[in-house]
């Protein structure tokens, strides 16, 4: 491939990874490249970012597409020609530990060159799969890191880190990244050993990520939860300072004639300027009602979270959480509370919310009409948020009809893509006929949301 | 045409020179932008260095900096030009209805009674020039509009006087806090560059060039609680600026030793908010008051 057969590839992965990447773009990066050096990668990748990237949420797709077309090393490296001289199987006993010791130490020292050469090494000689068919990879992270199984070295590393004088917490924090470190590392290095043998354009359709806020909430991990809440506060803000300035355009309300008049007297009586009254802005108080059932659990939280960073938007926010017993929460967002306090408590709420734990709408609605009939009225509106799976139970359809058409406005969020709404136990379908559903799926559709509500 | 500067490590060591530590994607960005004589923007959290950096920039290439502040409501009359109407007036009063109307409209609409605001100043300057605009994210869509024509031709249109093109073209900042999502012409006309926390190598470098009497040891101590702050869930984790000023705090304490104690003493230092005071004595274990 030509350098420009390359950089055409690349810059249409882009494209279909998401980045918007216009033609221009992709001139301004060519001419850039040819400002530069090329001898050194980081400055490629440098140039290639600020002229393409143009968002930083998309950066980690671009580098993980950078490194696909891009990449490292070509096959086993220098470091790989010189250690295998390839006779007899090289996944053994012995070289398992000998690689192991390796590890450890350089896992404890937290030397990324020497991490990045070991990943390398561990794809090479743990994670090939020769002999298998045409269209299947013959690399494997998975069975490299299962072969290799760096979290047994955690409790080694935490003792090592302590010894230096580190807390407990800290070198367990500390030991959890490095490992992390090198387990990205060796998926890398697989990713980059599949692409050279099938083509980058294959390789950059199935392993690439989308970024946080398009990332689905229910197919998020661990690691991806914890970074999508660092979101929520910064969103809110954003959501925010978009609200106050559209608010600031349409603020003209009915014409102020004491103040015009008396303004005219300054120019003979003729009113130049007409002064007008503040527009009054119009608040709601939102009854949000939320299911906390484990399958839903991630994405209730959020948008309770958000819907309170936002509370000045509203005269009132009353929460309630329900699995199939409903419970009021609304005290748990105190102004200014703590984010990480605010989900503890939350999830304790859970343990109030449950009767026999299993998800049952019906029974959760009959019960907040009963308890809670005062939350709704003609000013209020009404946000359900839940998937609707409501384990064949009674759905209480009429009770769900009267509080809706009680409320001023109502919606029902749900976190599960269209396609599958009224499968299975789903009863999104006919909830949907008497209440607008709407889809809701990651961080940017739940900011549209929000912002299209206040 | 200017050269800016003459390669990436051209541009990181004079920018150091200057008394801005870069790293490496910093400094190619610079000289990039300074090559193709493209815009740069800047987009970060608050306090880690983006308008710094355009000032920086000016001090190492001796180059004038002309700053435009936008705000909500910025609007041409504020950020390109304006005519100076009480002069016009006055000028129209003193020839005393003598001259003909074509006479005066052509004196009227001269240089003299143009009243030229950063963005054209800054085009019309023959020196060379680092145009910065702040907080570009502040203004409105429309004001938006008004830099395209600016940033990709660097030239102004005056219906009255036609159209004035750079004798030199600027050395254009732009800084954003993110706050919207500027519009895709004008991001398309710019190169990027997203500068975030340093890492703590760094970040104790440009401590200690910032506050000359700290003690390394102190800055070692600094940084690391500085750095374990950022990995809290935070509402606002301190920033480079904030870590500046409590090392100036430190000093003017006389304090020689960040112990528990002082750093809950001076946590409003790099905290502003209760909750993440609250959180951050708590998470650290430090004992509280």
């Amino acid at each position: 491939m030509s350098l420009l057969d390359t950089h055409i590839g690349f810059v249409e992965a882009l494209r279909s990874a998401g980045l918007s990447v216009s033609l221009a773009e992709g001139l301004d990066a060519i001419s850039a490249l040819e400002q530069v050096s090329w001898h050194d990668r980081e400055t490629v990748r440098a140039t290639y970012a600020a002229t393409l990237v143009k968002r930083q949420p998309q950066r980690v797709t671009f580098d993980a597409v950078f490194d696909i077309y891009y990449p490292r090393l070509i096959g086993g490296g220098v470091a790989g020609e010189d250690v295998d001289p390839v006779d007899g199987p090289r996944d053994t006993g012995p070289e398992l530990e000998r690689f192991r010791e390796a590890l450890a130490d350089a896992l404890a020292s937290g030397d990324l060159q020497a991490l990045q050469d070991l990943a390398v090494e561990a794809v090479a000689r743990f994670g090939a799969m020769p002999g298998r068919g045409p269209g299947l990879s013959s690399w494997s992270a998975y069975t490299s890191l299962q072969r290799v199984s760096p979290a047994e070295l955690m409790d080694r590393l935490v003792k090592g880190l302590l010894g230096e004088g580190l807390d407990a917490e800290q070198a367990q924090r500390a030991a959890g990244r490095r490992i992390g470190d090198f387990t990205r590392l060796v998926e890398g290095d697989a990713r980059r050993r599949i692409a050279e043998e099938k083509g980058p354009e294959h390789v950059a359709d199935v392993t690439v990520r989308p970024t946080i806020d398009r990332l689905d909430f229910t197919a998020a991990r661990r690691s991806d939860l914890e970074e999508m809440r660092r979101e929520i506060y910064p969103l809110a803000r954003r959501l925010a300072a978009r609200l106050t300035k559209e608010q600031h355009a349409q603020r003209r309300g009915p014409l102020d004639v004491r103040r015009t008049v008396r303004a005219s007297i300054a120019t003979g009586g003729v009113p130049l300027t007409t002064h007008h009254r503040p527009k009054r802005p119009h608040r709601s108080d939102l009854v949000v009602l939320c299911d906390v059932s484990g399958s839903v659990a991630n994405f209730a939280q959020f948008t309770l979270l958000l819907v309170y960073a936002l509370r000045e938007a509203f005269s009132g926010v009353r929460a309630f959480t329900f699995v199939d017993d409903v419970v009021e929460v609304s005290d748990r967002f105190r102004p200014g509370a703590d984010v990480v306090e605010v989900m503890e408590s939350l999830a304790q709420s859970i343990s109030h919310a449950t009767l026999w734990g299993r998800t049952n709408y019906g029974r959760a609605l009959t019960r907040f009409a009963e308890q809670h009939a005062d939350a709704i009225g003609p000013k209020s509106s009404l946000l359900i948020l839940g998937d609707g799976r409501s384990n064949y139970s009674d759905l209480a359809l009429p009770v769900l009809g009267d509080l809706v058409g009680r409320a001023r406005h109502a919606w029902w969020l749900n976190p599960e893509h269209p396609r599958h709404w009224g499968t299975g136990d789903s009863a999104a379908d006919r909830y949907g006929e008497i209440v607008r559903m709407v889809e809701c799926r990651n961080l940017a559709q739940l900011g549209e949301f929000v912002h299209e509500i206040v | 045409m200017t050269t800016w500067f003459e390669s990436p490590a051209d541009a990181a060591v004079r920018l150091r020179e200057a008394g801005y530590l870069t790293d490496d994607a910093t400094a190619l960005t610079a000289y990039l932008s300074g090559a193709l004589e493209k815009p740069l923007l800047i987009e970060g959290p608050a306090g880690v260095g983006k308008t710094e950096l355009a000032k920086a920039v000016a001090r190492a290439t001796g180059a004038g900096l002309v700053r435009l502040q936008c705000y909500e409501g910025l609007d041409e009359a504020r950020a390109l030009y304006e005519w100076n109407y009480k002069k016009q007036l006055l000028r129209i009063q003193a020839s005393g209805g003598e001259d003909s109307w074509s006479e005066t409209h052509d004196d009227i609409f001269t240089e003299e009674f143009l009243l030229t605001r950063p963005l054209l100043s800054a085009i019309r300057r023959d020196e060379p020039t680092v145009l910065l605009i702040d907080e570009v994210d502040k203004t409105d869509v429309e004001v938006e509009g008004l830099l395209l024509e600016v940033l990709s031709d660097f030239q102004v249109t005056i219906p009255e006087l036609g159209t004035v093109s750079a004798t030199r073209r600027p050395f254009v900042v732009l800084t954003s806090n993110a706050t919207r999502e500027l519009s895709e012409a004008v991001k398309r006309r710019c190169l990027f560059l997203h500068l975030d926390y340093p890492d703590a190598e760094r970040e104790r470098a440009i401590v200690t060039s910032q506050v000359p009497g700290l003690e390394e040891k102190v800055a070692r101590q600094l940084v690391d609680v500085v750095v374990r702050l950022r990995e809290l869930e935070l509402k606002k984790a301190p920033s480079i600026a904030e870590s500046v000023d409590w090392a100036r705090t430190l000093i003017a304490l006389e304090i020689g030793e960040l112990d528990e104690e002082t750093v809950v003493r001076t946590l409003g230092v790099v905290l502003k908010h209760a909750s993440d005071q609250r959180r951050a004595v708590k998470e650290l274990k430090l004992a509280s008051r």
